[in-house]
């Protein structure tokens, strides 16, 4: 009898600490109330789409030493960039590592229009990132996991499941363990990174993944990554790689 | 120019109530925060926004630093006669944004 409780108790315990099945992933959508989730839905009264619209605007206008606009090279974005937001985090040969999509715009920046790399966080930038990733909307995230990228999402994944900061906690113990329960008076979500940029009414702004990831980590009284640090990179791309195949929701709104 | 995002039915049926959205762009600094060097951050709202249909104000609001950032308006309003209507927004400068949109009535 005593055996089988033991048994019984391990068994729960392996169960606790098991990634989500793929039926059970929810986005953050579904965590959202329903205001929230009827300001995503309505392009009109989605703030996040403010910042798409100046996107599309910084796509079209010529900049840097060579003069050339985002259009010039990649044309029209609606085609040319579609599904592309939905593949980053991706491989950089040149660098040996993977590159998140506002590493690459920052990278294209510097390397074919001759202009400096945007700041972290600015709303240019972050306009340009929710432009092309919009393109992707509704499209299921198909990060690859080839021989190139599967050191670095077994990178992230080390550091996801890694207790961490004055609070000890890993992002598993909360985002695998015990998603749907609540923490204060929020409730914890799955840590799926659907919809970045993202609209974060406690922002009152767009912000990034890394954004979040770093809110994250001041919560559990970490040390944050600086903003595009190796192990932010390869944290985005495990998150990406648990959520592949769910859909793209940028700009997603998030209390 | 901030960037400003209107919804409003392009065609109505004369005496129909039609809703009308508008968002705008615009940080909706309080006043209140402090900023990295311990200065406060001066005000700058949106402090007064106005709706005419046809040169006839249809709807007003006094805007508050209460009012998060990027204030998204919705109202409603009785689809006269084809027209314009005309949006505008005044901040704290003394600045004025316009927006026209064309309704058709039928």
């Amino acid at each position: 009898m005593r055996a089988l409780v033991l048994a019984a108790v391990a068994a729960a315990v392996a169960a606790a600490a098991a990634e989500i099945a793929p039926q059970d992933r929810h986005s953050g959508y579904d965590f959202a109330g329903p205001d929230t989730r009827a300001m995503q839905d309505d392009d009109t009264a989605n703030p996040g789409m403010l910042g798409v619209l100046q996107g599309e605007t910084l796509w079209a206008a010529k900049t840097g030493a060579a003069g050339r606009s985002c259009a010039d090279c990649h044309g029209d974005a609606r085609t040319s960039m579609k599904g592309v937001a939905a593949r980053y985090p991706a491989f950089e040969p040149a660098l040996a590592r993977p590159l998140d999509l506002e590493g690459r715009i920052n990278r294209c920046r510097s390397e074919h229009q001759g202009a400096e790399p945007l700041a972290w966080e600015s709303a240019d930038l972050l306009a340009l990132t929710a432009f092309v990733a919009y393109q992707s909307r509704g499209l299921p995230i198909m990060v690859r996991a080839d021989a190139e990228l599967r050191p670095f999402v077994d990178l992230g994944s080390a550091l996801f499941h890694r207790r961490q900061g004055q609070l000890n906690l890993s992002c598993s113990q909360c985002h695998d363990d015990n998603w749907g329960k609540r923490l204060a008076g929020a409730v914890i979500p799955q840590a799926h990174p659907t919809g970045y940029p993202v609209y974060r009414l406690e922002w009152q702004s767009l912000g990034s993944l890394q954004r979040r990831l770093r809110n994250c980590m001041i919560g559990v009284r970490a040390e944050p990554y600086d903003y595009s640090a190796p192990e932010a990179v390869d944290l985005e791309l495990y998150l990406m790689a648990r959520a592949r195949g769910m859909p793209l929701e940028t700009p997603a709104v998030r209390p | 120019m901030a960037r400003v995002l209107i919804n409003l039915p392009a065609r109505a049926k004369r005496g129909e109530l039609i809703e009308i959205k508008t968002l705008i762009a615009h940080p909706m600094e309080t006043g209140y925060r402090l900023g990295p060097t311990g200065g406060a951050i001066p005000r700058d709202i949106i402090n007064r926004f106005t709706c005419t249909y046809n040169g006839e104000e249809v709807f007003r609001a006094e805007l508050f630093p209460a009012i998060a950032a990027n204030p998204f308006i919705t109202f409603f309003t009785v689809a006269t006669e084809s027209g314009e209507i005309v949006f505008s927004w005044t901040d704290d400068h003394g600045n004025t944004q316009t927006e026209v949109r064309q309704i058709t009535v039928e």
